[in-house]
């Protein structure tokens, strides 16, 4: 999926847009620690936590609101941290927009053009069509939809072409109706324009289908980055694999691992087996119907709790049975446990 | 600490600007009192003259919030819970005694209720009778004026916090068993305290500090502000310094009690709630007297005001024994604008008013950027200065500029502006503070700060973003806080008196010569003007704020 029909240069594969070890502290916390990140010419990367992991604080930085207090931002090659936002040439959109009230809808978008009179309007014009709003210019922005408000905001950041854009939980103001398709829509804008996007999410449905990459972040720091698939498949840590996706964290011994390790596995990777295969003992407590296929929950021998994903009807809550691990997706050694 | 010229910028003009407010509010008042220390305390000490002033003051002040919460609570409870004909109308018009500038309002009850008022002439034209029934003057008359124009802080009040009350908690009193009068005690009184303690403290401060009333009506009867204006005619300088300081203490000391409830006000309101629905008078006769009556409350409330207007259409030496002058014309108007001596004052007020108020507001955009935006470490002292001259009393405020700003000192921060043109702006300036203070940092409270970031990410430099969005945005705010301040300046009487020259006269000081004069009408009509002038400004404040 990654770089799939795209042109690796050698400018790309440095990353347009260059991360280097940039930290932030607030009283003596750290929000963003070391965190390294490069970001290819027209990639769009998706910054995923859960929340109070620095993900915002991350953008922020970018955006040049607050200061690092040590690190670099580059683009291009050309070093922008001590650049003030309004010299940075980034777009960003805001988590409420933040469009300007007493402004109309053209008003907004032409302001952060430099140039002024017919040739604005124009832009303003063309950068509306692009995310279906032609002829909104001289609507109020009270009277927009949630939707189009974002859309507006879209447009007001794009306008100037900037070298990066950026967006703050671009999707979380709406309501889940109309997420799905609004995140179809912004994807295609962005598309459209081929700029490199940076974008914050604590909502994994959408890192996974805005992002080109996802770069999973806790406690400010850069757990892994990869493409969803390789995030699922091939976590590089303990966090990414239970953070991403559905997995049990099971004692390590019950699968023949060394005393104190901790095997996690997803419940897909786990299945009913006949009760001379050997396996975990257990017996069926619940049963979380999904379709075709269930979430059956099952209480081991030993007390722990595990999730088994199965046909809905494989077999009946309060039943004994037996479970076979097909693979192990990430083994944590040793400790306590 | 965090790098960046960021921050060390935002605090080094954070100090500045409380360098600047200090040396505005704060200086002067320890001036006086260094140099109050020069006078013979003992001497002030064993003045009977000096205790009785001091306890006048007090008196005056805590009867007058008794007062004015027994006229200002029981109305804004009628006007919140009841629904007649007229009431939305005749709510606002109660609210009217605010507009009145002080020493307006004092003339207007002059010509209504003195002893040659419209009030006693008619009752002598009833009657018969050469004498006047009675005299306008001593602490009834100072305490009839204070009740007219304070209840309004507590009608406002009590209406504000009528309305904000959830009607589900009334309802869950009711289901508990508490009856009407019971659950007013209970309930709704306990939700009330904080307006009604934050009214009663604004009440207090605001009749302590009244001079006009008692300088008009005082007669021999002296509190603290009009017993310094008189000591320092006398020539008592360290004696007036000396009261001066008295006065402070006791204002600063309800200062603080304010501040220390004002913390409390977060009080109950869980949930949204709705306010309960207004009760219609069903029964037509009680609807009919509700109705009257709102109507006579508004005829005599709004008496002062047409009051002041007659006057100043009765031309001079026309009205002598009759009830209703016999003539009326624009002859006073006329003098006013053709007389370049007359409309001197007048001109005067404004040109300082306005640039009192456009130097106010530049003050609190820029403590509302420090304190709300950058989030400075000297905030608490910003907003602490920033309040403070409210709890000055303007003669106090007077003394103290009089004192520090008549000899020339560059190294301890002293030019002379007594005298100059300057002075008067400067402490109409540091009067106007609290105000616009106030509704700049609530203005910039409530400004998202993602708009100010978002213009930036746009490519807005510093200008770019103040001049196209920081400033459009908090229009609301500069309009109401700028037009308050505009008419406080426009209205003030109390720092004026005791430091106007003759050339920066301002309208106040007409208005009193020409009483003195004799000349009721151009008084009248002097008054009439500045009321006018202040109803536009705060219209055009309160259309800009919306």
């Amino acid at each position: 999926m990654s770089g799939e029909g795209r042109d690796v240069t050698a400018e790309a594969a440095r990353g347009y847009l260059r991360i280097e070890r940039l930290s932030k502290s607030y009283a003596g916390r750290r929000a963003v620690d070391a965190l390294s990140l490069d970001v290819p010419r027209g990639e769009i990367l998706a910054l995923l936590g859960p929340s109070g992991s620095g993900k915002t604080t991350t953008l922020r930085l970018l955006a040049g609101f607050e200061p690092p207090d040590a690190g670099r931002v580059l683009v291009e090659g050309e070093d922008v941290t001590a650049l003030a936002p309004a010299a940075r040439r980034f777009g960003m959109v805001f988590q409420h927009y933040a469009l300007f009230p007493h402004l109309d809808v053209g008003e907004n978008v032409a302001f952060g053009l430099a140039v002024k009179g017919a040739a604005a309007a124009r832009r303003v014009a063309d950068v509306l069509a692009m995310v279906d709003l032609a002829g909104f210019e001289r609507r109020r922005v009270s009277e927009l939809s949630g939707g189009q408000q974002q859309r507006v905001a879209l447009a007001r950041s794009l306008a100037p072409e900037p070298r990066v854009l950026l967006l703050d939980e671009p999707l979380s103001n709406l309501d889940p109706a109309l997420r799905e398709r609004t995140r179809r829509e912004l994807r295609d804008a962005i598309r459209r324009v081929g700029i490199t996007t940076v974008f914050v999410t604590h909502e994994q449905e959408e890192a996974f289908d805005l992002g080109d990459r996802v770069a999973v972040i806790d406690a400010g720091r850069l757990e892994q980055v990869g493409t969803p698939d390789e995030l699922y498949d091939r976590p590089a840590s303990a966090f990414v694999a239970t953070f991403v996706g559905r997995a049990n964290d099971l004692p390590g011994r019950l699968l023949g691992g060394p005393e104190g390790s901790r095997a996690i596995v997803r419940p897909e990777a786990m299945r009913f087996a006949g009760v001379e295969n050997g396996g975990l003992e257990g017996v069926v407590t619940a049963r979380r119907f999904v379709g075709g296929h269930a979430y059956f929950t099952v209480r081991g021998a030993g007390g722990e709790d595990f999730e088994v994903f199965a046909p809905h009807r494989a077999v009946g809550v309060g039943e004994r049975v037996r479970v076979a691990v097909e693979r192990v997706l990430y083994w944590v050694e040793g400790g306590a446990g | 600490m965090s790098p960046g010229r960021w921050a060390g910028r935002g605090n080094a003009a954070a100090l500045l600007l409380v360098a600047a407010l200090v040396w505005l509010a704060v200086y002067p008042l320890l001036f006086v009192g260094s140099e109050a220390l020069r006078a013979d305390i003992a001497d002030f000490a064993a003045q009977r003259s000096e205790w009785s002033a001091l306890w006048a003051s007090l008196w005056i002040s805590a009867a007058s919030v008794a007062l004015a919460a027994a006229v200002g609570v029981p109305l804004a409870f009628v006007f919140e819970r009841y629904d007649f004909p007229g009431r939305r109308l005749l709510g606002s018009l109660v609210a009217l005694p605010a507009v009145m500038p002080p020493l307006v309002g004092v003339i207007a009850f002059l010509f209504l209720y003195g002893e040659s008022g419209f009030v006693a002439r008619t009752v002598r034209a009833v009657l018969g009778g050469e004498a006047s029934p009675w005299r306008l003057q001593g602490p009834a008359a100072i305490l009839l004026v204070h009740g007219y124009s304070m209840y309004v802080y507590f009608y406002l009040f009590t209406r504000a916090g009528l309305a904000k009350l959830d009607a589900s908690m009334l309802e869950a009193a009711a289901s508990l068993g508490a009856g009407g009068w019971a659950s007013v005690r209970r309930v709704t009184l306990p939700l009330l305290k904080p307006a009604l303690v934050g009214a009663a403290l604004l009440t207090f401060m605001t009749a302590l500090a009244s001079f006009s009333a008692p300088y008009v009506f005082g007669g021999g009867f002296r509190v603290m502000t009009t017993q310094i204006v008189a000591t320092k005619l006398n020539g008592d300088l360290p004696m007036a310094m000396l009261e001066t300081s008295a006065l402070t203490v006791v204002a600063l000391a309800g200062f603080a009690l304010i501040r220390r409830t004002e913390g409390s006000r977060l009080v109950v309101s869980v949930g949204k709630g709705t306010p309960p629905a207004l009760r219609v008078i069903a029964d037509p006769v009680a609807r009919r007297l509700a109705a009257l009556a709102g109507w006579l409350l508004a005829v005599v409330l709004l008496l002062p005001h047409a009051t002041l207007i007659l006057v100043s259409l009765v031309p001079a030496g026309t009205w002598t024994t009759e009830a209703i002058p016999p003539r009326l014309s624009l002859t006073n108007y006329g003098a006013l604008f053709s007389e370049a001596e007359r409309l001197r004052p007048l001109l005067n007020s404004l040109w300082m008013a306005v640039v009192a108020t456009l130097a106010a507001l530049a003050l609190a955009v820029a403590a509302g950027h420090l304190v709300v935006r950058r989030r400075v470490a000297l905030r608490p002292a910003i907003e602490a200065l920033l309040m403070l001259p409210w709890a000055v009393p303007g003669t106090v405020l007077a003394i103290a500029l009089a004192t520090l700003f008549s000899a020339r000192s560059p190294w301890t921060l002293r030019w002379v502006l007594v005298g100059t043109l300057a002075i008067l702006p400067v402490a109409y300036l540091i009067r106007s503070l609290p105000l616009t203070g106030r509704a700049l940092l609530a203005g910039y409270r409530q400004l998202d700060p993602a708009l100010e970031e978002a213009a930036q990410t746009l490519g807005a430099g510093r200008w770019k973003r103040m001049r196209r969005v920081t400033l459009p945005l908090l229009k609301p705010a500069l309009a109401a806080g700028g037009a308050l301040a505009f008419v406080t300046a426009l209205g003030d009487f109390v720092t004026s008196i005791l430091l106007y020259t003759y050339e920066t006269r301002p309208i106040s000081i007409e208005i009193l010569s020409s009483l003195r004069l004799g000349d009721v009408g151009v008084a009248a009509a002097c008054g009439g003007g500045r009321v006018l002038v202040s109803a536009v400004a705060l219209g055009v404040g309160a259309r800009a704020g919306r």
